[in-house]
C-alpha cells in the first residue's frame, strides 16, 4: 500500500498518466464479487446440509423409540425399559446451578474489568489469563473440581454431587461470560456514560442504571452460548464423578446426579442396537432442552432490548 | 431519560424483592440438601436394606453391575446404587480415595493401586464377577487368516512393528499381500491392558499406529470397511455384529485352534484371550453397611448369573462362583487371581 501511494505519479503529472494506473476492468471486478458470493454462499449451504443431514439421521433413529415413556424412565440394561429422567433431571439442576453460579461471577467481573479497573500490568495479567482459560480442556477443569470440590470442599459439596458438578462447570464457561460481558459493555457508547457523569452521577449509577442496562442483551447472547456449551460437557463430569446407573432424581445440592451427555455417550458405547437408538432419542431430548433453554434467554434479550427504548 | 429514570425507581423494590426471593431459594434448596443427605444413613426400614451404594469403574463391567442394580433395587425399594464409568484405573483412584464403596475392573488391581489403597487405609476384597472373551475380527472378505498364534498377533502388535509390519505378508508369508489396518481400544481400556500383557508380554507395551477408540462401536464399523483390517473387543461387540464380522481363532497353549464362543471361554480352552472381569469391595462397607453386604451377595447369587449372560458376558463356572463366595464370606482380603 505504501509503495503504491509513494508509486503514483505527482498531482501535477499529466492527466492520461494518472487515468492509465487506474484499471476499470468492471468486468474482472464484478466478477470477483460473483466468486466471492458464490463462496460465502457455498460456506452457508455446508453448514446447513451437515446440520440437517444430523437432525435427519437423528430423527430417523431416534423419534421411534422416543415417547412418554423414554422421557419418564430411569435407565435400564433393557433398552426398551430404559428412559433418560435421571439425566433430563440432573442436566436441568446442572444447568440451573450452573447459571446461578457463573452469571453474577461472570457479569460482575466483566463489569469490573471494563468499568472499574484501571489498565496496569495486574489487569492486564487478568486479562491475559482469561483468554488464556478459554482454551483449556475441559477435562483439565474436571480435574481441578475433582480436587477442589469434590475432596477439598467436600463438607460443603458432598463429595461427587451436584453441587461439585455445576461449580466446576460454571469455572469452565467463566472465561466465556467474562470475555461477552466486556465485549457487549465495550459496545456502548462512551458518550454515553459522559452524559451519566455530567449529570452528577457516580461510577456504580452510571453502569446500573445505563451502561449495564443497554449492555445486557449482548450480555444474554454470551450467556446464551455458555449455557451451549455446558449443557454438552461430558468429560470434566466424569472426572468430578457424575454417576452413569442412577435411578433417583437429585434431591438437593449434595445429590448425586448424572447428565444426559454422559447417558447418551454409554447408550452409544453399547454393543447392543437398540440402545443407538434410544441414544439418539436422548440426543432428541437433549436438543430440545438445549432450544427451550435457549428459547427462555433469547425471550429474556427482547424483553431487556424492548425495555431499554 | 426521565421515562427511564421513573421506570427504574419504581421497579426498585420489584427487582429487590425478586433477587431477595432468588436468595431466599437457593438458601432453601441448600438446606434441603443437608438435611437429604445426613438423614439417610439414620433412616432404615424394618425388614429390607438400606441406604446408598457406590460403584464406580470400568465401562467394560458396567453394563453387569447395571444389570444388577436395576433387579436390586426392585427387590430392595430403599436401597440407592450409583454406578459411574470412570474406567478401571480411574475406578481404583476413587475407590482408594475412600469415595466408593465397589469398584469394578476388567483387569486385575496393579501393584501401585494396591499401594495407593495401602497408603489410605483402605482394605479390599477382590471377587471375580465373570469372563470376557476378547475377540479378534476380521472383515469376512478375509479369507486367509483363520486362526493365529499369539506370536503372530506379537508380530502385528509389538510395540518394534509400529512402522515396519504393515501388510498381511509380513505376518505369515502364506498370507496374500494385503495391507494390515490395526483397530483396537485406547489406552485407557483395560481391554488393551490385557491384551499387550498377553500378546506383547508387557502391560501398555503396543504399537501406536493403529485406531484407538474407547468406543467399540467405533473398531467395528473399522474393520466392517477395510478389507485387510484386523481389530479386537470384548465378546458382546462380537456377537452384536456377527454378521458384519469374522471371529479369528486363537492357538491356544494346549496347541488347538479355539474360535471363541460362551462355551471356550466358560470352560478356559480359549486362551490366553479370555480373562475374568472383577469387582473390589471395600473390607470397611462390606462389614458396616449391610446393603453392600447384600448387594455383593446379590451379585454372586447363582440365579443372577443370567443377568451376566444378558449383559453380553460369560457367566463363571460353578467352582469358580464357589471360590468367589468363599472368598468373600472369609473376607480374604488383597490381591488374589483365580
Amino acid at each position: 500500500m505504501e509503495r503504491n501511494i509513494s508509486s503514483r505519479p505527482p498531482e501535477n503529472a499529466p492527466k492520461a498518466a494518472r487515468e492509465s494506473n487506474f484499471a476499470v476492468n468492471l468486468n474482472r471486478r464484478y466478477m470477483m464479487d460473483r466468486i466471492f458470493k458464490a463462496a460465502a454462499w457455498g460456506a452457508t449451504i455446508i453448514s446447513v446440509i451437515i446440520l440437517s443431514w444430523l437432525l435427519l439421521t437423528i430423527l430417523m433413529d431416534g423419534l421411534g423409540t422416543l415417547n412418554w415413556n423414554f422421557i419418564t424412565s430411569f435407565p435400564s440394561r433393557k433398552a426398551e425399559r430404559a428412559g433418560i429422567i435421571a439425566a433430563l433431571a440432573g442436566t436441568v439442576w446442572l444447568m440451573g446451578l450452573v447459571a446461578l453460579f457463573a452469571f453474577p461471577i461472570g457479569v460482575g467481573a466483566g463489569i469490573y474489568l471494563e468499568e472499574f479497573a484501571e489498565d496496569n500490568w495486574f489487569t492486564q495479567f487478568v486479562e491475559i489469563n482469561i483468554g488464556n482459560l478459554a482454551g483449556v480442556p475441559s477435562i483439565i477443569y474436571g480435574l481441578l473440581g475433582l480436587a477442589v470440590f469434590v475432596r477439598i470442599m467436600e463438607p460443603i459439596t458432598g463429595g461427587r454431587s451436584v453441587l461439585s458438578g455445576s461449580l466446576t462447570i460454571s469455572l469452565l464457561i467463566l472465561p466465556i461470560v467474562i470475555v461477552a460481558t466486556r465485549e457487549a459493555l465495550r459496545a456502548i457508547p462512551d458518550s454515553l456514560r459522559l452524559a451519566g457523569y455530567a449529570l452528577g452521577a457516580t461510577r456504580w449509577q452510571v453502569v446500573r442504571s445505563h451502561v449495564l442496562p443497554a449492555a445486557l442483551p449482548g450480555i444474554l447472547t454470551g450467556m446464551i452460548l455458555a449455557l451451549s456449551r455446558a449443557i454438552g460437557e461430558t468429560a470434566s463430569l466424569i472426572a468430578v464423578g457424575a454417576a452413569v446407573f442412577i435411578s433417583f432424581l437429585p434431591e438437593g445440592l449434595n445429590s448425586q446426579f448424572t447428565a444426559m451427555p454422559i447417558q447418551i455417550y454409554n447408550w452409544i458405547s453399547r454393543p447392543q442396537d437398540e440402545f443407538h437408538y434410544i441414544a439418539a432419542s436422548g440426543i432428541i431430548v437433549l436438543m430440545a432442552a438445549l432450544l427451550v433453554m435457549n428459547g427462555l434467554a433469547i425471550y429474556l434479550r427482547n424483553r431487556f432490548q424492548q425495555e431499554k427504548l | 431519560m426521565q421515562r427511564l429514570t421513573q421506570k427504574n425507581s419504581a421497579s426498585r423494590p420489584a427487582r429487590f424483592a425478586y433477587s431477595l426471593s432468588i436468595l431466599a431459594l437457593s438458601v432453601s434448596l441448600a438446606a434441603c440438601g443437608g438435611t437429604a443427605t445426613t438423614e439417610e444413613p439414620a433412616a432404615d426400614a424394618g425388614s429390607g436394606v438400606s441406604g446408598d451404594i457406590q460403584i464406580d469403574g470400568s465401562s467394560t463391567v458396567f453394563p453387569i453391575s447395571e444389570a444388577m442394580a436395576e433387579e436390586f433395587q426392585i427387590a430392595n425399594p430403599d436401597t440407592r446404587v450409583t454406578v459411574g464409568v470412570s474406567g478401571s484405573g480411574g475406578g481404583f483412584k476413587k475407590f482408594c480415595a475412600g469415595e466408593t464403596d465397589i469398584s469394578n475392573a476388567s483387569r486385575p488391581i496393579k501393584e501401585e493401586e494396591v499401594a495407593l489403597c495401602d497408603e489410605a487405609g483402605i482394605e479390599f476384597i477382590e471377587v471375580p464377577i465373570a469372563y470376557d472373551g476378547i475377540t479378534l475380527v476380521t472383515n469376512p472378505e478375509n479369507d486367509w487368516a483363520q486362526c493365529l498364534t499369539v506370536d503372530q498377533l506379537n508380530a502385528m502388535w509389538s510395540p518394534e512393528a509400529e512402522g515396519s509390519v504393515e501388510n498381511w505378508n509380513q505376518v505369515d508369508p502364506s498370507f496374500p499381500d494385503e495391507p494390515l489396518e490395526l483397530f483396537g481400544p485406547g489406552t485407557d481400556s483395560g481391554t488393551f491392558d490385557y491384551f499387550t500383557d498377553e500378546v506383547n508380554g508387557e502391560e501398555g507395551a503396543s504399537r501406536g499406529d493403529y485406531t484407538a477408540s474407547e468406543d467399540d462401536n467405533v473398531i467395528v464399523t473399522g474393520v466392517e470397511s477395510t478389507s485387510g483390517g484386523l481389530g479386537y473387543f470384548g465378546y458382546a461387540y462380537y456377537e452384536e455384529n456377527q454378521d458384519q464380522l469374522k471371529s479369528i481363532e486363537v492357538e491356544n497353549e494346549a496347541g488347538e485352534c479355539i474360535a471363541p464362543s460362551r462355551e471356550t471361554i466358560a470352560d478356559g480352552s480359549y486362551n490366553p484371550m479370555s480373562r475374568p472381569l472383577y469387582f473390589y469391595v471395600k473390607k470397611e462397607a462390606y462389614d458396616t453397611k449391610p446393603q453392600v453386604k447384600a448387594f455383593v451377595d446379590y451379585q454372586l447369587s447363582t440365579e443372577n448369573g443370567e443377568l451376566v449372560q444378558e449383559a453380553g458376558y460369560i457367566t463363571l463356572p460353578d467352582d469358580a462362583l464357589a471360590q468367589a463366595k468363599s472368598r468373600v464370606e472369609e473376607g480374604k482380603l488383597g490381591k488374589d487371581p483365580i
